[in-house]
């Protein structure tokens, strides 16, 4: 079964290498792909829609639809994951063990007892793992950081590369990081379960609203120029705000998938332990 | 383009591909797997493409790497093929 893996794999790869042969020269500008619509875009972008990066604007905008589907298809995957791992269960949450950081004494909390309000108290359980000063300190100090660099990701999309879906996968990093620096009851302490859900939805009716808007304003679909008389600009710039409301659409969406998908996959959807 | 670079970082990403293949450990495979994403970027970017690196560097090598470190955490760290 190996072999015959193996067989197809070179084959394949055989193929793909002999067929790439064919390609045009590396940046010829009379090659098929950069002959109709590549100088269209390069000449005219800063017209229509005056964003400075062009990736920016044919990914939101000239591109709109295909964007919107591949924000769909990471909120599929956030869903799937949910649908895969998450169990309900009975809560069969026997006899738990709680240390106290300060004084560092071990607390007994029997079935349906409850803790006392705290936030001193940490979990010990078969993941438990010593509290490290230094690496909870740097994570907490680098947080902040990251999460403005995410936002400034998104806001600077028009000007710099990147836009919602790196913006996105870094601020949900950032929790990820809380998660992985602490543990995963002080990531969900922050952003809740249902929070996830709801927000990776709203991610994607933001974007699919917009275009819904621009239909109901009577344009097409994922038409900006429609929401010019509504944001009270001109049908350029109104172009330009339509990319940013999408991104913003794009950056909720991923943000929270990914820490759902976390949460889900490294507590094994029961969300009391984690890595 | 400037070939020294574009050599080293093209056979490093063939050695790592293959490295994150054949190693039995799950662990160690999902960890040369992000190397592999970052030296896919460090190539996008040699070719211009900055955004598609930016997307390769947040999504490849950071966060997927975290998910597949995680499916091990929660399965087991040795494949039995």
């Amino acid at each position: 079964m190996k072999i015959i893996g193996l067989i197809v794999a070179v084959l394949t790869g055989g193929l793909l290498v002999y067929a790439a042969g064919d390609f045009p020269a590396w940046s010829d500008p009379a090659s098929p792909a950069s002959t109709y619509l590549s100088p269209h875009f390069i000449e005219k972008t800063i017209e229509e829609t005056s964003v400075p990066n062009i990736v920016t604007a044919v990914l939101a905008d000239y591109r709109g639809f295909d964007t919107m589907f591949e924000t769909t298809v990471i909120f599929s995957a956030g869903v799937a994951v949910f649908l895969l791992l998450r169990t309900s269960g009975p809560k069969t949450q026997q006899t738990r063990l709680y240390r106290h950081q300060l004084t560092g004494v071990t607390v007994r909390i029997k079935e349906g007892a409850e803790l006392p309000p705290s936030d001193n108290f940490e979990r010990i359980d078969r993941f438990w793992t010593p509290h490290d000063l230094i690496i909870k300190t740097v994570c907490r100090l680098l947080i902040p950081f990251i999460q403005l660099f995410g936002l400034y990701v998104i806001a600077h999309g028009h000007h710099s590369p990147g836009g919602g879906f790196q913006g996105g996968v870094i601020l949900g990093a950032s929790i990820i990081l809380l998660a992985i620096s602490h543990d995963l009851r002080t990531a969900i302490k922050r952003v809740a379960e249902k929070l996830d859900a709801v927000l990776c939805a709203i991610g994607v009716l933001i974007y699919a609203g917009t275009g819904a808007l621009c239909l109901l304003l009577g344009l097409n679909f994922l038409d900006y120029k429609a929401l010019a008389p509504v944001l009270h600009v001109d049908s350029i710039m109104a172009r330009s705000h339509g990319i940013l409301i999408v991104e913003i659409g794009v950056g909720v969406a991923v943000m929270f998938t990914m820490i759902w998908i976390y949460s889900n996959l490294s507590s094994g959807g029961k969300y009391n332990q984690g890595l | 383009m400037v070939w020294p670079i574009d050599l080293a970082i093209l056979t490093l990403v063939v050695m790592v591909a293959i490295g994150s293949l054949m190693v039995k450990d799950l662990l160690g495979a999902a960890i040369l797997f992000g190397a592999y994403s970052f030296m896919m970027c460090l190539l996008w970017t040699v070719m211009g493409a900055v955004d598609v690196a930016f997307t390769e560097a947040s999504v490849g090598a950071g966060v997927s790497t975290v998910f597949f470190v995680g499916a091990v955490f929660r399965t087991s760290r040795r494949t039995r093929d």
